[in-house]
């Protein structure tokens, strides 16, 4: 009972809110201290396409918990890219390490999924490595499948 | 795809156990709801009590209990226990390996072990026990709703 009570406490105090200029140097740092690499001007051009303009379609979504950011989503609505009728894309999710295993990226991913309702669609899609297990076993605890599209490549000479 | 009795008996056991961590079975409930050899199962389950993904209780009314974590367990680390699972295994079943012909065959059947690998490796036992319970295949019937996991009976 302590334990649930804790975690209803922590869930309480984790707020969901769309990102702003000042959060992208966290998110900047997160990424860092998940991926290793630090990627400072892809981030920001992220927060302009994704946080700054198209705000109906598009969604940068930042997870707070005690004044610290700790996670965060990005996703648009698209249209027939590749035949497919309107759908919600993620392209990005990241919870920090500590903060996984406790239901924050399920927070991040209903409430990107709620966004993505309100443009309209029914069907959300997502693509990451083969060898991501971590985050394919996070999409797959949420529900999600293969779906009816192969994603194909080849090398340039 | 197909899976060695072994490796299903497993699946069957674990997702079984899995579903209360609380309760445990005997073999022989197991065995007779699947339809399979107890004698085999039971073998499965020692195995799988070594690898500590379920304990077993001696005694009047004992079996065996789920001991693994479900968010972290995944039909790999199941899986692996009871059969070679990777995309270069022997080639002792592949006719003509060294000729072009084989090669490019081999090439086409790693990119699909390439996915299956993937899938197995993120699918965990707590996923699988939500498919179990959201049952997906009745969507196509159209009216079934998703069920409650029952008690056990």
């Amino acid at each position: 009972m302590i334990k649930a009570a804790a975690t209803v406490d922590a869930e309480a105090a984790l707020r969901i809110r769309p990102a702003l200029a000042a959060d992208i140097p966290s998110v900047i740092a997160l990424d860092e201290e998940v991926t290793g690499l630090a990627k400072p001007d892809y981030w920001r051009d992220m927060f302009e396409r994704y946080g700054a303009r198209r705000r109906k379609e598009r969604f940068f979504l930042v997870a707070e918990h005690q004044d610290r950011l700790d996670g965060f989503v990005i996703g648009e609505t698209r249209a027939w890219e590749f035949g497919s009728p309107p759908c919600g894309w993620i392209f990005a999710i990241q919870v920090r390490p500590k903060g996984r295993l406790k239901g924050m990226g399920t927070r991040l991913f209903n409430a990107i999924c709620d966004c993505f309702r309100k443009t309209g669609v029914v069907n959300v899609r997502t693509m990451l490595a083969r060898d991501n297990t971590t985050i394919l076993s996070f999409f797959r605890s949420q529900g999600m499948v293969a779906g009816p599209f192969i994603e194909l490549e080849t090398t340039l000479d | 795809m197909k899976l060695q009795k072994a490796t299903s008996f497993a699946l069957f056991a674990v997702l079984e156990l899995a579903a209360d961590p609380t309760h445990q079975l005997a073999a022989a409930e197991i065995a007779d709801k699947y339809g399979i050899s107890l004698h085999h199962l039971a073998k499965v389950l020692r195995d799988l009590a070594r690898a500590g993904i379920v304990e077993s209780a001696r005694g009047v009314g004992g079996g065996y209990r789920f001991a693994g974590n479900p968010k972290r367990l995944t039909l790999m680390d199941v899986m692996e226990l009871f059969e070679p699972i990777d995309s270069n295994r022997a080639d002792g079943d592949d006719p003509r390996p060294s000729t072009d012909v084989g090669r490019a065959l081999r090439l086409v059947l790693d990119e699909i072990d390439g996915h299956a690998l993937a899938t197995f490796r993120s699918i965990t036992i707590s996923t699988m026990l939500k498919i179990i319970d959201q049952r997906p295949w009745t969507a196509a019937v159209g009216d079934q709703k998703p069920r409650k996991r029952a008690a056990r009976s």
